[in-house]
């Protein structure tokens, strides 16, 4: 299989003032359609960062991105939101939600940039809450979820508009045990029988077993996985 | 509009914020639509076509008479109907805050002016009577006159000849109810003749205040106007012939420049409230930066979420605008009614309503722009990390 995503020499620096600082450094990296990879390592290490890039979030400031055969660190901003739109999903530690809206409206937000109706766009977000097991709570806002339901709310909605490549930063960073196990097993559905390519930024190693791959950053360099 | 959904859902976030914000905008507007009808016909022109009555009074100010000898030539001037003429006579009942209209009216007054309402046996009872005055109902529901009692009056310009003193005394022939509610205003007048007037009063005597034209043909009314203010051309006494409108309001005009004061009251009421809505919208965006950043995450792009922030101070300020344009157009006649003619607010008109929604739109956008600018250029890998 070829690779979805392409990294070539990919470094990115941060500007602090006067200050460059360089947090990635010469990275090279090929994720496959249908991975499922973790990407772990500590504190400060670069994995938001990286995540960010492959997200098309944010672009390198050396290198080549592509994903889908797409050059994504030569796009501009508008070029880039239409881009992500249309690609990727995305899922975070605090899960994002907007607090006044209901699941079920917060899941046909990413829809509302599309042409589908109103109709079209209220079906499609109750399938992906069904697929999420959340259907019965399609009208509860984000407070009234306990944390593992609102990130699957946010699953709910990084599928909705049904992208190749899902990112999540820490999704299980924020839940306990049992919320987590749920949650990875939902990412893993999403890969194994939905076809959904994965990045996900872990510390938690039992979160990486769920993983096809797991590759670890150490400031700002990829390091070869320990055995 | 799929996207008002995302607006409604902001603006309800903090909804004491919000209702307390539409309310200052509501407060606002409904002074604007007070004022502004008021500001407008301070500032309009009038315009002579189709009026069947005219006042030709002196060019250089109101307060100026013209000679009696002036009415002859003017009734003469082709195409006028009718005329008569009337004078100023300012005065108070009892205390100075009890302010009389007070006019000293020629004879055939009344003929020009049927909106007094005045038949014919009141007429004739106030031609009978030298001292005799005809006052209007809501005045005289107001102090209690009747028929028949002496009504005393401290002038405030003219002595009385005989006594030398301010204080007049006049006898009240007739109460008049004005027949239609567009007239109800006649009802706060009190009339007396110019005869009397001109005979009694210390200060020089053939003095006219102005003199009031009927035509005969309303099309041709500029035209006769002209002709009229020809006669007095380099005269001492150049007259300035105008709509009735116009005239009552240079009574007015000469408190100052009523329509500047209303712009300038309305202008601080609008720097205040832009002050005062901008301040809430920065702080709303504020405290929205992560929710703003997962839009753009999701792919809304910056000049999307610039819209959206746009939108609802638009939205905010049109919402908040309109409610205080409607109240202004329910209170404009109650406040009138209930002031029995004493304040004629004018209704809310068109060109009211396309102003304030001009001003709504425009305040919104002031508003809007510098926390809408904010929301585009929000970066989102900062935003989402908290920095
Ligand atoms: N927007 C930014 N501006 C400046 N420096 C940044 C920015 N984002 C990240 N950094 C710096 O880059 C380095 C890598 O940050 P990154 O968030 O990618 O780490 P991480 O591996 O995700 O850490 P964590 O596990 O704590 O989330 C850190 O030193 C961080 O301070
Ligand atoms: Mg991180």
């Amino acid at each position: 299989m070829t690779a979805l995503v392409e990294i070539r020499d990919v470094s990115k620096a941060y500007v602090r003032g006067r200050q460059s600082v360089e947090v990635l450094h010469h990275i090279s990296l090929d994720i496959r359609q249908g991975d499922f990879l973790a990407l772990m390592g500590p504190s400060g290490s670069g994995k938001t960062t990286l995540l960010n890039l492959i997200g098309g979030l944010d672009s390198p400031t050396s290198g080549n991105i592509s994903v889908g055969g797409k050059r994504i660190d030569q796009l501009g901003g508008t070029a880039l939101a239409k881009w992500r739109a249309a690609n990727v999903g995305f899922i975070f530690q605090f899960y994002n939600l907007l607090p006044m809206l209901s699941a079920q409206k917060n899941v046909e937000v990413p829809l509302l940039l599309t042409k589908l109706s109103a109709a079209e766009r209220r079906r499609n977000a109750a399938i992906a809450l069904t697929l999420v097991h959340l259907a019965d709570r399609a009208h509860h806002k984000p407070n009234e979820l306990s944390g593992g339901q609102q990130q699957r709310v946010a699953i709910a909605r990084a599928i909705v508009s049904d992208p190749t490549l899902l990112v999540c930063d820490e999704p299980t960073g924020d839940l306990d045990r049992q919320s987590a196990e749920e949650v990875l097993g939902l990412l893993q559905v999403l890969n194994r029988e939905h076809g959904k390519t994965i990045v996900m930024v872990t510390h938690d190693p039992k979160a990486a077993d769920h993983a096809t791959h797991t590759l670890h950053l150490e400031k700002g360099n990829l390091v070869e996985q320990a055995a | 509009m799929k996207y008002l959904q995302l607006v409604w859902a902001a603006l309800a976030r903090r909804k004491t914020r919000t209702v307390l914000t539409i309310l200052s905008v509501l407060v606002a507007f409904l002074l604007f639509g007070l004022l502004d009808g008021v500001r407008a016909a301070f500032n309009a022109g009038g315009t002579l076509a189709g009026v069947d009555r005219m006042v030709v009074s002196s060019r250089f100010s109101i307060i100026q008479p013209l000679p009696e000898s002036l009415v002859a030539r003017v009734r003469a001037t082709p195409g006028v109907r009718r005329t008569t003429w009337a004078n100023w006579f300012g005065g108070y009942y009892r205390e100075p805050k009890n302010q009389l209209i007070i006019f000293a009216v020629a004879p055939g007054y009344f003929d020009v002016y049927p909106d007094y309402g005045v038949g014919k046996p009141m007429l004739e009872a106030f031609e009978r009577t030298r001292t005799g005055v005809l006052v209007g109902a809501s005045l005289a529901k107001r102090f209690g006159w009747k028929v028949g009692d002496k009504l005393p009056v401290m002038g405030s310009i003219f002595p009385n000849k005989a006594t030398g003193e301010t204080t007049w005394q006049f006898d009240i022939v007739g109460i008049y109810t004005a027949p239609s509610a567009k007239s109800r205003a006649l009802e706060q007048q009190v009339l007396l003749h110019w005869k009397y007037f001109d005979e009694a009063n210390a200060y020089g005597s053939g003095d006219v205040g102005w003199i009031i034209v009927q035509v005969a043909d309303p099309q041709r009314s500029a035209e006769v106007a002209q002709a009229i203010d020809a006669l007095s051309a380099n005269s001492d006494h150049e007259t300035k012939t105008q709509t009735e409108q116009e005239f009552n309001l240079s009574f007015a005009k000469q408190v100052g420049d009523i329509g500047l004061i209303v712009t300038a009251i309305i202008g601080a009421v609008f720097f205040t409230l832009m002050l005062l809505t901008g301040n809430t919208m920065a702080q709303a965006v504020r405290e929205r930066i992560p929710e703003l950043a997962t839009l753009k995450t999701l792919g809304f792009t910056d000049r999307g979420v610039l819209g959206l922030v746009f939108l609802e101070s638009v939205l905010l300020i049109v919402t908040g605008g309109t409610l205080g344009l409607v109240l202004a157009s329910i209170l404009t006649p109650i406040v009138s009614a209930a002031s029995g003619g004493m304040l004629e607010l004018p209704p809310i008109g068109l060109a009211s309503w396309l102003t304030g929604f001009a001003l709504m739109v425009a305040v919104g956008a002031i508003v809007g722009v510098l926390p809408a600018l904010r929301a585009k250029r929000l970066r989102i890998v900062d935003a989402l990390a908290g920095r």
